[in-house]
């Protein structure tokens, strides 16, 4: 039975296409100089430039982690390309009939229309291609609403009280190695502010997609929920079919003052390599978010790309009475590998998480994840529940906890669940002998053990989600 | 697919010199057997006669190899069929112990399952709307809550439930050929009295059974039309319901000492 599913895991990546634009580049190297010329491409304010300078300094202090459970070739940060725009962007199009026609064909061909009359109802995009923004749609009705969500880099310009009050608020440039180095060399990504007692009229979505060879793609979020505010947030990445590894290395900082609420939701679909763990994206990303009080944060992320995943989506629950949840899908198959899960840090009374993780490795890969619920001496009455499952399809693979649980607080409750399944031959043969292909049988069998899951992402992108696994399973049987 | 041949005529299942191992292990060992439309036929014997066996070479179990033989279904030879194949041309498997699918609701398995076969045949999927409809039509048929078409595939099911749902598998599939695996291990008499009668009401003059049991007790609300004895991997005496009788009465030991090879030809 092994074979067969190896069979039907067989799979093409739709989004490997490289789009024919013309772009500006910068030299492979990262020094102070490559961050002054980032930064004047921006036309950033001196504080901006300082602030990434300081970072790039404390960065060189640092060394690389190498506590994930992960094997790749150490990266040589001085072959990548820290910048990369088309050309077309240069004169900042300001509508999108200005925008080159390549880019706005490459974002339909992954299923995001651009176009006003195309776009999905009820859904705000801004498209980052490479190191820039292309466009964000809805801008002037979210607007009406009091809602910002520019890219950053225009926010840097528009609010630069917001932006200087909470940018590295939440992760501080020196909390990991690849979080310091974003803070030197962030090019684009999305700026959201909800004022007070707004529900964000519509869903907001970034859509990342790396294009140009041997560019690295360093993106930046941040989401400034105000008091009594609520915004579900969604994001998508893809990139081309190449057998170099290129690194991605995100930050994303979400604050939810008192009582709002934000969701966060990711389908990671960044190219993963081939069978033998060929090329790929190298996936470090830093995402973390804090809570005042009655707060709550909501993160749910389904990973089935890049070669090498190492990603902890964290709740800091600093408000009395705040909530943070984590619901996460993490496939893997072929050689790729991902160590991922959250970090949930109880510091106020009557804090609540839970945690809701499901592995799926397949192939030769390996699917870890880690996970820490800290309770501080102050999180009185503080409660965790943690289901980690894992699936296993064929003997190859591998599937690997690491749960931290730290209690100083006597009163504070921690709940820990784990199993580990397979893809039984009983399962795939009920379905057979009912008439079902393998295929879809596989593809069942894991969206089932995936829907706690799915029933927590916004109706759009369960359905994207759901379809993603399928297209990942999908394959050819003899 | 054409119905009928010659050879074959007025045969569902036409089961000629079966020979089959497991992990290289030869379990059936020429095996004949013919079954017409409509009739219900009953194999009994000891245990690991290959009697299960029997049921998984049929329905294309891997790990089942067949070494020698035919067995044509309606006509059609479906051992170098894939299960999915097998499963489509009319042949239906009730599991003695049908397999949980956590999170998978019953729902969709059955929308998946009657529309592959539907598709194999040429014919639409249902809309979600029609399914519905039918499924609970058929869930009322077999006397399960129809909270039951929401729940995982037999997540949390009680052994009788498990049975029950596997009879409703087979109301909405319509398969030709029904192959009951020891359906009535792990049932009280009031469960298996309501999955005799559910299959009962399925018996048509255009589908035949083939009801593998080690007890008679499922024969007295089922009744058969014939009764082998497998033993050994070969039928060693076919009889009619009085059969399972004797052997309820006398046990399997003394058929040991049956000579196969003639009574095998009584069957052919």
């Amino acid at each position: 039975m092994t074979e067969q599913i190896d069979k039907a895991l067989e799979r093409e990546y739709e989004a490997g296409f490289v789009s024919d634009i013309e772009s500006e580049t910068f030299e492979p190297g990262l020094n102070e100089d490559i961050i002054r010329r980032i930064s004047s491409m921006k036309n950033e304010p001196e504080w901006m430039l300082e602030w990434r300078l300081k970072a790039f300094r404390v960065w060189q202090e640092m060394e690389e982690p190498d506590w994930a459970h992960i094997n790749y070739s150490k990266i040589d940060f001085q072959a990548i390309s820290y910048y990369s725009a088309p050309k077309s962007m240069k004169d900042k199009p300001k509508s999108l009939d200005e925008v080159d026609p390549e880019l706005i064909r490459t974002y339909e061909k992954l299923g995001i229309p651009l176009i006003e009359q195309q776009m999905l109802a009820g859904i705000a995009v801004d498209a980052v291609f490479d190191s820039v923004s292309v466009v964000t749609t809805f801008r002037e009705k979210l607007e009406e609403a009091g809602v910002i969500f520019c890219p950053i880099s225009d926010a840097v310009h528009r609010f630069p009280d917001l932006v200087k009050k909470y940018l590295g608020s939440v992760v501080p440039t020196k909390d990991n190695y690849f979080a310091a180095l974003n803070c030197a060399v962030f090019t684009d990504g999305s700026f959201v502010y909800i004022p007070k007692g707004t529900r964000c009229p519509m869903e907001l979505s970034t859509y990342f997609r790396i294009n140009e060879l041997n560019t690295g793609q360093f993106e930046r979020t941040l989401i400034i929920a105000d008091e009594g505010s609520h915004v579900s947030y969604l994001e998508g990445c893809t990139a081309p079919q190449r057998d170099e590894n290129q690194l991605h290395a995100a930050v994303v900082e979400l604050v939810a003052l008192d009582k709002a609420e934000i969701k966060y939701s990711t389908v990671q679909n960044w190219y993963p390599g081939d069978e033998n763990g060929k090329g790929g994206i190298y996936n470090f990303v830093t995402k973390r978010g804090i809570c005042h009080e009655s707060a709550k944060i909501s993160w749910t992320q389904v990973e089935t790309g890049s070669a090498v995943t190492w990603k902890y989506p964290s709740c800091i629950l600093k408000g009395d009475n705040s909530v943070g949840e984590f619901y996460s899908v993490a496939l893997t198959r072929g050689a790729q590998q991902a160590d991922t899960g959250t970090k949930m840090i109880h510091l106020g009374k009557n804090t609540k998480s839970t945690i809701i993780s499901k592995g799926i490795s397949a192939g030769k890969s390996n699917n870890s994840y880690r996970g820490l619920v800290r309770m501080n001496p102050g999180a009185q009455g503080a409660r965790n529940f943690t289901q980690c499952d894992s699936l296993l399809i064929g003997d190859q693979c591998g599937a690997h906890t690491f749960p931290y649980v730290e209690s100083r607080n006597p009163s504070a409750i921690v709940e820990h669940e784990a199993t580990t399944s397979k893809v039984s031959d009983e399962q795939m043969f009920l379905c057979r002998q009912r008439g079902i292909e393998p295929e879809k049988a596989v593809s069942m069998i894991v969206n089932g053990f995936c829907k706690e899951v799915f029933k927590e992402l916004p109706m759009e992108f369960a359905v994207e989600a759901g379809k993603l696994l399928e297209i990942s399973l999908e394959g050819s049987v003899g | 697919m054409s119905n009928t041949t010659s050879s074959t005529e007025n045969s569902m299942l036409k089961i000629t010199d079966l020979h089959a191992s497991v992990e290289e292990k030869n379990i059936l060992k020429g095996l004949n057997l013919d079954v017409k439309p409509g009739e219900v036929h009953a194999i009994m014997g000891p245990n690991g006669a290959g009697k299960s066996t029997t049921g998984y070479v049929l329905s294309g179990r891997e790990g089942y190899t067949v070494e020698q033989g035919s067995a044509l279904l309606d006509g059609v030879e479906i051992l170098d069929l894939e299960a999915e194949d097998r499963a489509r041309a009319g042949l239906f498997l009730a599991f003695q112990y049908p397999v949980e699918i956590p999170g998978v609701s019953n729902l969709e398995f059955l929308k998946s399952s009657v529309d592959a076969q539907r598709e194999a045949r040429g014919e639409e999927a249902y809309t979600s709307a029609e399914f519905l409809k039918v499924a609970k039509e058929a869930c009322k048929q077999v006397n399960l809550p129809l909270a039951f078409l929401k729940r995982g595939v037999n997540e949390g099911f009680s052994g009788g439930e498990k049975k029950r749902n596997e009879l409703m598998q087979m109301i909405l599939l319509k398969p030709k050929l029904c192959i009951l695996d020891e359906t009535d291990s792990g049932l009280d008499i009031d469960a298996m009295q309501v999955v005799a009668n559910g299959v009962n009401s399925q018996r048509s003059p255009d589908r035949s059974f083939i009801i593998v049991t080690h007890y008679q007790r499922l024969l007295d609300y089922i009744k058969p039309d014939f009764v082998h004895v497998l033993s050994d991997g070969k039928i060693v005496k076919s009889g009619d319901a009085s059969l399972a009788k004797e052997l309820e009465a006398e046990g399997y030991s003394w058929i040991h000492n049956e000579p196969a090879d003639e009574l095998e030809g009584d069957l052919l």
